[in-house]
């Protein structure tokens, strides 16, 4: 009890200049006054919030901190991630870290990238009213409802690619009046279009085949036993690929290279 | 926050090199890379070198190795939780496989041990994902257009990278399973960026020598973390997860082998026990600890945990003497500080400046000898960008590439970049990048071999909390495919272990209790601390002071 914290001496208070404006925000209905310049996610821990939940990469990335927030004279609910969101003057804040969503389980290898596929794995898309709630609770600004409609109509390669960016932060399952779990059905169409549809890179299943019949197993052989010196002189006389070289570039020096 | 005025200005002298400057990059003139003796001298500028922000451990395996001072002050920290109360015959958990840490390297274990049929619990921090694979950006190395590369080079460069420093085995293990890697993936339908025919498009990375690094648009990491986390989830009768449980300590048995791990549930506060056949360690790096106070490109949950733990129990550490700064973090806009400015940029062809706009490092050296650059830029030269917040920082030329390519490239190949400067009011496809070092990466760590197997046995580590395979500097993309290639090893190591070497003993915490009366009888001031971190402490230490009631151990209430 009555530890000291071993802490990291950077802290956002700290940082923060006392003569800096604050800004009324509400966290959940209640007032706080924060320094203008900070996110949410910073507001939330300079009011006094030790952030557990709600809280993962603070750099846009992971979905943990889904956050909707309303102005006092507005009816509308805005949404954003709460560690890239600077904070406005009087909005009420309230993050949902975490919102139960159906996941389908599946046996990719077996699946056939089709509408029918998502359809059998997540019947419930069909219910989907057309309210457009999805795109507008999106922090990623994806066209949600529409990358729904094209795995409906079996563009998996076109649902895909619409929801590459999504952080998977539930935003939209929460709202939505249809029940869907709109951020599994888009890593479903990503990884059927990454398995079933992209055409493979047959490179790279060359350079395994080289790895298998240990291709190269003499020339690492002979880096291994490298003294230093040598090691070096070798590394610095390394042939390099030019920056603005096309994909089909080719070295001088192909005595470790292996082409089938 | 847009550019202020004054930013303004200074971009207008950049936006009046640049011509030349492209043309040079046209030609195929680049600024002179560095030799190995300059590369040398440069890195006296690097934070690493800095004795003053050093100390020495005074217990444990590694007695008398100087390294990083917040590191040591974790390592000399008692227990968060008095061993003496915890009851090793009430097991909350058992399974075959208790993999720590939900990551890329620990969510590759879990499925790999699946496949031969075990039992896998992942506990970890925070949610399944939470960590820093998620969040890496530019790509994953691997050698595989056989027309011009080879793991030959990629064990060359690797080696080179990491000042030849590096455990031999373990370089040699990552860059042969590396194409396997790729397959892999490939295979779970990760999204790689391709050419219509299914080439993968691959780009440089500093210190490559061939184009190997293999990208899924500027999000690489998060798409292979969201792929196999939601690979994992197809099993939910094998793979249990337990979320906002870290572990706080490993268990022994009498054996000496590694018997489970005491968690702690984040929400309800209870200590759990888990008593496992094997155990992965998999909890990553430890960029939280904001190392000489730099800011840092890492996840909320990296405190260096597994390290802290890992040791006690009497593994080794390697590499810690050397931590990586990413060259390029964002110092602007403020709200985005620390942010990772992915290497892909530098290898699409910005080029980095001063503030007169000129050009003063190759812009691919390493990542130490980068950011040795950038700090004698804005110090000993004087030639940094001032920030509104007084901070220096120096330009990473983004607009280059859509001229040096076609109009569109960076906002095709740099999504979420341009996504997130664009809601501060800033197009990188017309303004340049302000960017300084920021600390990004744990290069050494626990002490294993090629299988992942610790001196411990039946504790098998993988990924950033391992050390060695990056030797003293790791090359971009290199992280990825570390995690990808040992996460895979630990899963199926331990499994094997679980199956058939494991041997059943009474738990024990004993080796805690050493461990914390070795630090007793140190004589060191222990001052109260406790460790492992769990959390960073971000809170407002002015709110703090009225908690009058409230009690802390270490960060957490």
């Amino acid at each position: 009890m009555g530890n000291r914290a071993v802490k990291p001496k950077k802290t956002v208070s700290k940082s923060k200049d006392s003569s800096e404006k604050r800004v009324p925000i509400f966290i959940m209905g209640k007032k706080y006054e924060v320094p203008e310049s900070l996110t949410i996610q910073k507001a939330l821990e300079y009011a006094g919030f030790q952030l557990i939940r709600g809280c993962g990469c603070r750099g846009g990335i992971c979905g943990a901190c889904g956050t909707v927030y309303r102005f006092p004279d507005s009816y509308r609910i805005e949404v954003g991630l709460a560690c890239q969101t600077v904070v406005e003057p009087n909005m009420y804040i309230t993050q949902i870290p975490f919102f139960p969503a159906n996941k389908a389980t599946y046996d990719l290898e077996k699946l056939e990238p089709t509408g029918s596929t998502v359809m059998a794995l997540y019947p419930e898309i069909f219910k989907c009213v057309g309210c457009g709630t999805c795109t507008r609770s999106c922090p990623m600004d994806i066209d949600v409802m529409e990358y729904i409609s094209l795995a409906i109509r079996g563009d998996i390669a076109g649902a895909a690619e619409l929801s590459f960016d999504c952080v998977m932060c539930g935003l939209c399952t929460a709202r939505c009046p249809a029940e869907e779990a709109q951020y599994n059905v888009g890593i479903l169409t990503r990884r059927l279009y990454g398995r079933h549809i992209a055409p493979r890179a047959k490179h790279v299943a060359e350079s395994v085949e080289n790895i298998q019949k240990k291709r190269f197993d003499k020339g690492l052989k002979t880096l291994k036993s490298m003294n230093l010196e040598s090691l070096k002189r070798l590394y610095n006389d390394r042939e390099i690929e030019p920056d603005m070289a096309d994909e089909f570039w080719e070295p001088e020096d192909k005595k470790y290279i292996i082409v089938q | 926050m847009p550019y202020t005025s004054e930013l303004k200005k200074l971009i207008k002298i950049v936006e009046k090199t640049r011509p030349e400057r492209v043309e040079r990059k046209k030609r195929g003139e680049e600024f002179p890379a560095m030799s190995l003796s300059e590369r040398e001298k440069i890195l006296k500028y690097h934070p690493d070198f800095k004795e003053e922000g050093r100390s020495e451990i005074k217990v444990g395996p590694n007695k008398g190795y100087r390294i990083a001072n917040e590191m040591v002050e974790l390592l000399h920290a008692k227990s968060r939780v008095n061993p003496d109360l915890i009851h090793l015959s009430r097991i909350d958990y058992e399974t075959d496989v208790l993999v720590i840490g939900g990551g890329g390297a620990g969510t590759a274990a879990a499925l790999m041990a699946q496949k031969t049929g075990v039992k896998v619990l992942i506990a970890t921090k925070l949610r399944h994902g939470d960590a820093n694979t998620m969040m890496a950006e530019g790509g994953i190395q691997a050698a595989t257009k056989n027309q011009k590369d080879s793991i030959y080079y990629h064990y060359l460069d690797a080696l080179g990278g990491g000042h030849f420093r590096n455990d031999p085995d373990l370089v040699e293990t990552l860059v042969t399973e590396a194409p396997k890697v790729m397959a892999w993936l490939e295979n779970l339908g990760a999204m790689f960026t391709k050419f219509e025919d299914g080439r993968m498009k691959s780009l440089h990375g500093g210190g490559t020598s061939r184009k190997r690094m293999h990208y899924a648009g500027d999000i690489t990491g998060a798409e292979i973390m969201r792929t196999i986390r939601d690979e994992a989830r197809n099993y939910p009768n094998d793979i249990k997860v337990l979320e906002f449980s870290p572990a706080v300590e490993l268990i022994l048995n009498d054996q000496g082998a590694c018997g489970g791990a005491v968690l702690y549930n984040l929400e309800t506060e209870e200590y759990i026990v888990v008593k496992a056949k094997a155990t992965v360690l998999a909890t990553g790096g430890s960029g939280r600890l904001h190392i000489q106070e730099f800011m840092t490109t890492n996840h909320y949950g990296a405190t260096g945990d597994g390290l802290i733990i890992a040791y006690r129990a009497g593994v080794p550490i390697k590499f810690l003497h050397t931590v990586q700064y990413h060259p390029t973090g964002a110092v602007f806009p403020e709200q985005a500080e620390g942010l990772l400015i992915t290497e892909k940029f530098r290898g699409a062809g910005a080029n980095v400046l001063n503030i007169d706009g000129e050009q003063f490092v190759y812009e691919r050296e390493p990542r130490d000898v980068e950011a040795a650059a950038f700090i004698r830029e804005c110090t000993v030269r004087g030639k940094g960008v001032p920030t509104p917040t007084g901070k220096f920082g120096v330009w990473l030329d983004s607009p280059m590439i859509d001229i040096l390519n076609e109009k569109g490239t960076v906002r095709r190949e740099f999504p979420g970049k341009w996504i997130l400067f664009h809601r501060y009011g800033i197009d990188i496809t017309q303004e340049p990048m302000l960017v300084y070092p920021t600390l990004h990466y744990q290069n050494g760590g626990l002490e294993i071999n090629r299988k992942g197997e610790t001196v411990v046995p039946g504790l098998i580590v993988g990924g950033e909390v391992s050390g060695g395979v990056h030797g003293e500097n790791r090359l971009m993309g290199n992280s990825l495919l570390d995690v990808m290639v040992y996460g895979r090893i630990a899963g199926e190591t331990a499994a094997a272990y679980a199956r058939k070497q494991f041997k059943d003993g009474k738990l024990t915490l004993n080796h805690v209790k050493r461990y914390n009366k070795a630090l007793q009888d140190s004589g060191i001031d222990l001052d109260g601390r406790v460790a492992p971190m769990i959390l960073p402490d971000y809170s407002n230490p002015d709110v703090r002071k009225k908690q009058l009631t409230t009690d802390y151990t270490g960060t957490l209430r």
